[in-house]
């Protein structure tokens, strides 16, 4: 490579990203191509009724980029999704987010379908109304069926927007563990200095609550954990995602929602700038994702009418972009820091076909909308037809 | 305030050589879109701490700018003119405190969807400038060198993955008193060829003994800076009404003096090394990316003909970064290996980004052991040697 690089456009290097996965996974993963399959829809309505459907989504976060996921070198670090996952997935190769590349700006606008411009470390609450919102409003499900469990304490206001039509009471319950964790361990906290680490773009700031966030007290009322073994339990853990998993694993047992939203945020470690520290954090949210769908296989409440969703918020910058610095951070807005991909699986989801054509990130809450037989009047985005 | 209401008496709070040079091309500076302008005065303000190469280029660029007719001033900043801004972004002091407007506007566009736009302007302006001033090739050829894995004994996945195919492996380095022979090459030289800030010795932990030729920034050195550093976030933090954004606009205005650097220190290069730590991130915590960040920034700012960046191993990732006392952090070898492994690629990546990269030349060694990859218009690409150089003969290979 020598001085600058070839003038390639945006729309050309996405649709590049887009088909080197598509052609790596037909070859090497033996995956049908979703373009020369009957339309799938007929597939997806044919299994479990949407009333008792259950859907959970995990944000593979925060931040990961091709080369260190599903581009041939890549692949090392992600085992799990490749060889457990992958095979019995739809794999979507170009989801597009066209939004703010900030972790909680980007996920509330996963969550809401609509590419939101809050500040993105601010205590704000989405300002269109998020899909936990209209599955409660419109099914009159109760807040137990919906939940959130996010990372960082910036997090808090993701489960409900500030939409009039919507908003207080209608939203998501969340949880943040490491949120929970302080408030558990208020003294003695350096045996749990490596799960507590907040937030990764701002690393000196945990941002202040301002939510409805889960209190410690409901620890024991409903997820029927003492303060003691949660404590006890989170010393054997390494990470914050560790942490968030084991309570998905406790919500799921003891509450089992119908819509379960999680945010991965590991990888973000990245902005550190080591990059063993940015791979450990791959290796293990993949990982993690394979525990989380062998556990919706084994929990009764959930296997046989579960479809799990796994998507990157979006990238990370490009080595060959010289106005960032490659893995570290996400702020040239450069096309493969927004081209990402989605899999997924399960109920209603046909397998092993990989799906090449474009897509928005905000294509999401409407999908979820339509597979659980609610609309999403507001969102931006619309139904996947391979899946809705 | 617009650009075209710029009045001399506005530059009175800038240094006395940006003062010079913004007066000098204040009417060039009216002409230019407020999308624009503040980036341009961000590298301004601070023309007194600028390193030689940087200040060329700046004069270069407004002279460029003030030479063009109206008509080609409008085809040049065409995109930029096309940027809407807010009332908001205009009623700031973006004379005087530019870098906070650019922080500002940065966000304006994201969250107005006009990134994609502003990056298409910046590109387009680039290349116009890139053509009607070409970059000055260096005086010598460059050279760059990586030194990695100090105190890992060993290492799990093979070394150097993204280097090798640009040049030749060497598995049977001799590598004995290998860390001298880079040394007194690169004073080599910088004794042939005395440039002021051309050759840079980077350590990401203490600096071993070298020539004082050589531009010298270690991490250890700044161990005090870091801590000063380190306090002061602490206690701006809780401070009523602070926020990320703010914390770095307060950092970014420290100054050497406050941060305790000797009074009689190089003011250009101390400047330098408090930007590393207060405009980098992660640079306050880890050696590794401290290392490879003060890399990135020399190249992009000094072009360098010679840098040697030796990494050494960085503490183990701990909840506590405003902890300031590192002596008894545990350290991660393993893990510091493959963040200079990574860290190497990107040092040749920047170098490559240099004019002359044809002619350019970028050693890596695995500190202690017999692995090296060697880039150079001398070295076959993707080549593997069975033979059992030492390092000066390495090097002697490279041009």
């Amino acid at each position: 490579m020598t001085g600058r690089s070839q003038a390639v456009s945006p729309l050309e290097l996405s649709r590049q990203l887009s088909h080197s996965r598509r052609e790596f996974l037909r070859t090497a993963a033996g995956m049908a191509l979703g373009g020369v399959l009957l339309r799938s829809s007929a597939f997806a309505r044919a299994g479990v009724p949407p009333s008792k459907r259950k859907i959970i989504v995990i944000t593979f976060g925060g931040g990961a980029r091709d080369q260190e996921t599903f581009a041939p070198e890549g692949q090392e670090n992600i085992p799990h999704l490749m060889k457990e996952l992958l095979p019995q997935s739809a794999f979507f190769t170009r989801v597009v987010n066209r939004g703010i590349l900030g972790h909680y700006v980007a996920t509330a606008s996963l969550a809401t379908g609509v590419y939101e411009t809050i500040n993105n470390f601010a205590s704000l609450p989405p300002e269109h109304p998020t899909v936990f919102e209209y599955f409660r409003k419109q099914l009159k499900r109760p807040p137990s069926d919906a939940w959130v469990v996010a990372p960082s304490n910036g997090f808090n206001r993701i489960g409900e927007s500030s939409n009039r039509s919507f908003g207080p009471g209608l939203g998501a319950r969340v949880i943040l563990p490491k949120h929970l964790l302080t408030a558990a361990v208020s003294q003695g906290r350096t045996d749990y200095e490596q799960l507590l680490r907040d937030n990764y773009e701002t690393p000196f700031y945990a941002p202040e609550l301002g939510g409805t966030e889960f209190e410690l007290q409901q620890l024991e009322e409903i997820l029927k954990v003492s303060v003691d073994d949660f404590k006890s339990h989170a010393r054997t853990l390494s990470s914050p995602d560790e942490l968030s998993v084991y309570i998905v694993r406790q919500l799921m047992r003891q509450v089992a929602p119908s819509l379960l939203w999680i945010t991965m945020h590991d990888i973000d470690i990245a902005h550190a700038g080591a990059y063993s520290l940015y791979i450990d954090g791959i290796r293990r949210t993949d990982r993690l994702c394979a525990e989380l769908w062998k556990l919706i296989q084994t929990e009764p409440e959930y296997a046989g009418k579960t479809t799990l969703f796994i998507l990157p918020d979006f990238g990370r910058d490009s080595d060959e972009d010289a106005g960032g610095n490659g893995f570290q951070h996400h702020r040239t807005g450069d096309p493969l820091s927004r081209t990402t991909w989605l899999l997924a699986l399960g109920e209603g989801v046909r397998k092993g076909v990989v799906y090449d054509r474009p897509m928005d990130s905000t294509d999401l809450v409407p999908t979820v909308g339509a597979m659980m037989g609610f609309s999403t009047s507001l969102a931006q985005g619309k139904p996947i037809s391979e899946l809705a | 305030m617009l650009p075209r209401d710029l009045k001399p008496e506005q530059f009175s709070s800038y240094p006395p050589e940006a003062r010079k040079l913004a007066l000098h091309y204040l009417g060039a500076l009216q002409s230019l879109p407020l999308s624009f302008l503040p980036s341009l005065l961000r590298e301004a303000i601070d023309y007194d701490y600028k390193f030689p190469a940087e200040r060329r280029a700046l004069e270069k660029e407004l002279a460029n700018w003030a030479g063009l007719s109206e008509d080609q001033k409008k085809q040049w900043v065409q995109g930029f003119t096309q940027i809407s801004l807010s009332a908001q972004l205009e009623r700031q002091d973006w004379v005087n405190n530019p870098s906070f407007f650019v922080e500002q506007l940065s966000a304006h566009l994201w969250a107005t969807h006009q990134l994609d736009a502003f990056r298409k302007a910046a590109m387009e302006y680039a290349d116009r400038l890139h053509a009607a001033v070409p970059p000055e090739p260096p005086p010598m050829p460059r050279l760059g060198i990586t030194v990695i894995g100090q105190g890992a004994a060993t290492h799990d996945e093979p070394l150097f993955r993204k280097l090798r195919p640009r040049g030749g492996y060497f598995a049977h380095v001799k590598f004995e008193n290998g860390l001298q022979q880079l040394l007194d090459a690169v004073a080599t030289r910088a004794k042939a060829h005395p440039i002021p800030y051309g050759h840079w010795y980077i350590d990401g932990g203490q600096s071993a003994q070298h020539d004082p030729s050589l531009t010298c920034v270690s991490y250890q050195a700044l161990d005090p800076t870091r801590a000063a550093i380190l306090r002061k976030i602490r206690t701006e933090k809780d401070t009523p009404g602070m926020g990320p954004e703010a914390l770095r606009t307060t950092l970014a205005r420290m100054t050497p003096a406050e941060l305790g650097m000797d009074k009689d220190g190089d003011p250009v290069l101390q400047r330098f090394e408090v930007k590393l730590l207060t405009e980098g991130s992660g640079t306050q915590v880890f050696s590794t990316t401290f290392a490879q960040w003060a890399a990135r920034e020399a190249l992009r700012r000094a072009q360098p003909c010679t840098l040697l960046v030796r990494f050494a191993p960085r503490r183990k990732p701990t909840n506590d970064l405003l902890a300031a006392n590192q002596e008894h952090a545990d350290l991660d070898p393993a893990g510091s290996l493959i963040d200079g492994d990574f860290g190497a690629y990107y040092n040749w990546l920047n170098q490559q980004r240099l004019p002359g990269a044809d002619q350019s030349s970028f050693l890596v060694w695995y500190e202690d052991h017999g692995e090296a990859v060697a880039i150079g218009p001398g070295m076959p690409q993707g080549t593997e040697s069975a033979s059992a150089p030492d390092l000066q003969q390495l090097l002697s290979w490279l041009s």
